[in-house]
């Protein structure tokens, strides 16, 4: 068997970008069904340095009203992840950035996990991120297999987990760690407070072998670059998802924010 | 075969802790602890006594004379309908407030869907003295207007779950998200055997007295502990749960789960996970599960609002593809049929819920001498509008 085999663009990214990595999640099949592909084109034009790829799902609990309606509309699209494979099946002839599905674990266990997981390398996925796949069953039943796909597994931390968690994640993660900023659903609080600052650099005190970028609540530039301070960058989600919901012109709106966020007039 | 959960949280394939980090801390908490609290001697006993003085149990194992001759086996109902609020749920919910006061937790929430968990909870939360926040869907909301009454009555918040089908699936979702949102002080009172491990087996613990109590009961009228038949109805399983319970290992003992078939179960319209489902995971555990091929979980039907959910308890769905519980269906029809039936036989409206059970005997072949408990699991005093709205009796 001949693999090439190709550094993970995830790793890659963090190699050479050690601040102010800007992460955007939207929701696939939305707005429209067919929007997937010319959304991530716009969002690498823009300057995004990765893109997480939500799969829609009918009972997303760990996500607040907005990404709960786009995941609604996309389903009520008739988007599934078959066809999330289709609107990515070339991707990666314009869009060379990191790439991450996000979802839950159950649409994924009935497309198969191993079906799934070559897909992903098919079409040129880095990394996944699944919440509700807790650690110790992806040590036991998925790691081996994301891994001989070149798929790394990002894991979520949160406010309530304790240290010596934080140190086993830490151990079994590859790529980030994704840091939930506050105890909540995603977008359900904005700004950042005094407590999740002496989080942060509870954290940041760790120093933790994997990078982290900071999710939920991070909706502007204020946030962004407050993020930014305390991790190698963050993740936008629940705000990028109401740009989308308004947009008459995706490319241009989807320039003006992602420049908004980042600085750049 | 020992029907148990492993120190994985699993029952066979079924079970797990599927939730997502934020999660993790407060189903970790209580997974270090729950054995431990329910075993301390304090514990049990101010639980013992609160069923005895507060929800009155034990409940009898009433022989019922004129069902049996009807179906021609000796039938026992465990009256559960007789619990204080109406239906089994109150033992549950009894024990996981003691829980929670426990861990020091001030303040609960609970998930319903016809209001019956959601009433058990309001009550054992008046009892104590602690808030309580209940979701249900804003569907069911309007079409259980007098249990959402009286759970404000006992001074609970009921909130509208107005995402997704906006019924108990979404009422669940919208309390684990509660619950992510307020980690530290919050306890969540999951009103069956499903949700992530340790909750399934910590509420068939709490519901075993069931099973307990028809040991020594039926010993006394029968002069055995162990019936041929326990039959009873699965929604996500909590009453049958603590039906088996202690019967789970004992092979002479045949255990009968009788699912809601609603319009039937070629119509698109029914709730028998069993016949229409997967393996897949929600809220928090591997079971089976009605779904889309593309894994979107389907939202089900039937006419008792307590059966209509697309999961069942991973022990259920354990103890269905082990082979060890023998599963039917019941249609709407056929359970209100069975619902009047044992009103004019023994004076007893059940629950719709129950009724789906008490159909299935109808299905089955006994002989003569078959010792056949089932477990009457609430009153149909909640269910007075769907038998009016029925009509025919």
């Amino acid at each position: 068997m001949s693999t090439i085999i190709i550094k993970n663009r995830i790793e890659q990214l963090f190699e050479e970008k050690k601040e102010r990595i800007l992460s955007v999640y939207f929701t696939a099949g939305f707005p429209d069904l067919n929007d997937t592909s010319e959304i991530m084109r716009h969002l690498q034009d823009s300057g995004a340095d990765i893109i997480e790829v939500g799969i829609p799902y009918s009972d997303p609990v760990a996500d607040g009203p907005t990404i709960q309606e786009s995941n609604k509309v996309a389903l009520d699209n008739e988007i599934s992840l078959k066809l999330i494979f289709e609107q990515l099946k070339n991707i990666r002839k314009s869009v060379d950035i990191p790439i991450i599905l996000m979802g839950y674990i159950n649409p994924v266990l009935q497309y198969g996990v191993e079906d799934f997981c070559s897909k992903c390398a098919e079409v040129g996925v880095d990394g996944l991120i699944l919440p509700d796949l807790p650690m110790q069953e992806y040590m036991d039943e998925y790691q081996e297999v994301f891994k001989a796909h070149g798929l790394l597994n990002i894991f979520l931390i949160t406010p309530q987990t304790s240290e010596a968690r934080i140190n086993e994640i830490d151990q079994n993660s590859m790529g980030f760690i994704y840091m939930v900023s506050s105890s909540s659903t995603t977008g359900a609080k904005s700004g950042i407070s005094s407590s999740q600052v002496d989080y942060f650099n509870r954290v940041k005190s760790m120093n933790l072998k994997n990078p982290v970028l900071i999710g939920f609540g991070i909706s502007d530039k204020e946030s962004f670059d407050q993020a930014s301070e305390y991790a190698a960058g963050a993740i936008i989600g629940s705000a990028f998802i109401n740009v989308l919901k308004k947009a008459e012109n995706l490319q241009t709106e989807i320039k003006t924010f992602i420049q908004s966020i980042k600085g750049i007039n | 075969m020992k029907v148990a959960v492993d120190n994985r949280g699993y029952y066979g394939k079924f079970g797990g802790a599927y939730i997502p980090e934020m999660l993790y801390p407060n189903v970790e908490e209580l997974r270090q602890n729950y054995l431990s609290i329910i075993g301390e001697e304090s514990f049990k006993k101010e639980f013992d006594h609160l069923l005895k003085t507060y929800v009155g149990r034990p409940t009898p194992l009433y022989f019922a004379q004129r069902l049996s001759e009807k179906f021609k086996a000796k039938i026992y109902l465990k009256r559960e309908d007789l619990c204080h609020t109406g239906a089994h749920k109150v033992n549950n919910t009894i024990g996981q407030i003691l829980l929670a006061m426990r861990l020091g937790k001030q303040k609960i929430i609970a998930e319903t869907g016809a209001g019956q968990h959601g009433v058990a909870t309001a009550t054992v939360c008046a009892l104590m003295g602690l808030e309580c926040i209940v979701y249900m869907g804003e569907v069911d909301i309007a079409r259980q207007k007098p249990n959402v009454e009286r759970m404000r009555i006992l001074g609970a918040e009921v909130r509208p779950a107005k995402s997704g089908s906006k019924t108990l699936k979404d009422a669940t979702n919208e309390a684990m998200r509660h619950w992510i949102n307020n980690p530290v002080d919050t306890h969540y009172i999951i009103g069956s055997v499903v949700g992530p491990h340790p909750y399934p087996d910590m509420v068939a613990r709490f519901q075993s007295v069931i099973s307990q109590e028809i040991k020594w009961q039926l010993k006394e009228a029968e002069g055995t502990e162990n019936p041929d038949y326990i039959v009873a109805c699965v929604g996500g399983g909590s009453n049958a749960a603590g039906a088996y319970y202690h019967y789970l290992d004992n092979k002479d003992v045949n255990l009968i789960a009788v699912e809601a078939a609603g319009l039937g179960n070629n119509s698109g319209e029914s709730a028998a996970t069993t016949v229409l489902g997967r393996p897949g995971v929600l809220h928090g555990s591997k079971t089976l599960l009605m779904q889309t091929d593309d894994g979107q979980v389907v939202e089900p039907y039937s006419i008792s609002a307590g059966l209509d959910y697309p999961g069942i308890g991973p022990i259920h769905a354990h103890l269905f593809d082990s082979g060890r519980a023998q599963f039917y269906s019941v249609t709407d029809e056929e359970a209100m049929k069975a619902g009047i039936l044992l009103s004019r036989l023994e004076g007893i409206i059940p629950a719709i819920e129950s009724a789906h059970a008490l159909a299935a005997l109808g299905q089955m072949d006994f002989s003569k001498d078959d010792v056949v408990v089932l477990n009457l699991s609430g009153r149909g005093d909640k269910d007075l509008e769907t038998y009016i709205k029925w009509g025919r009796y």
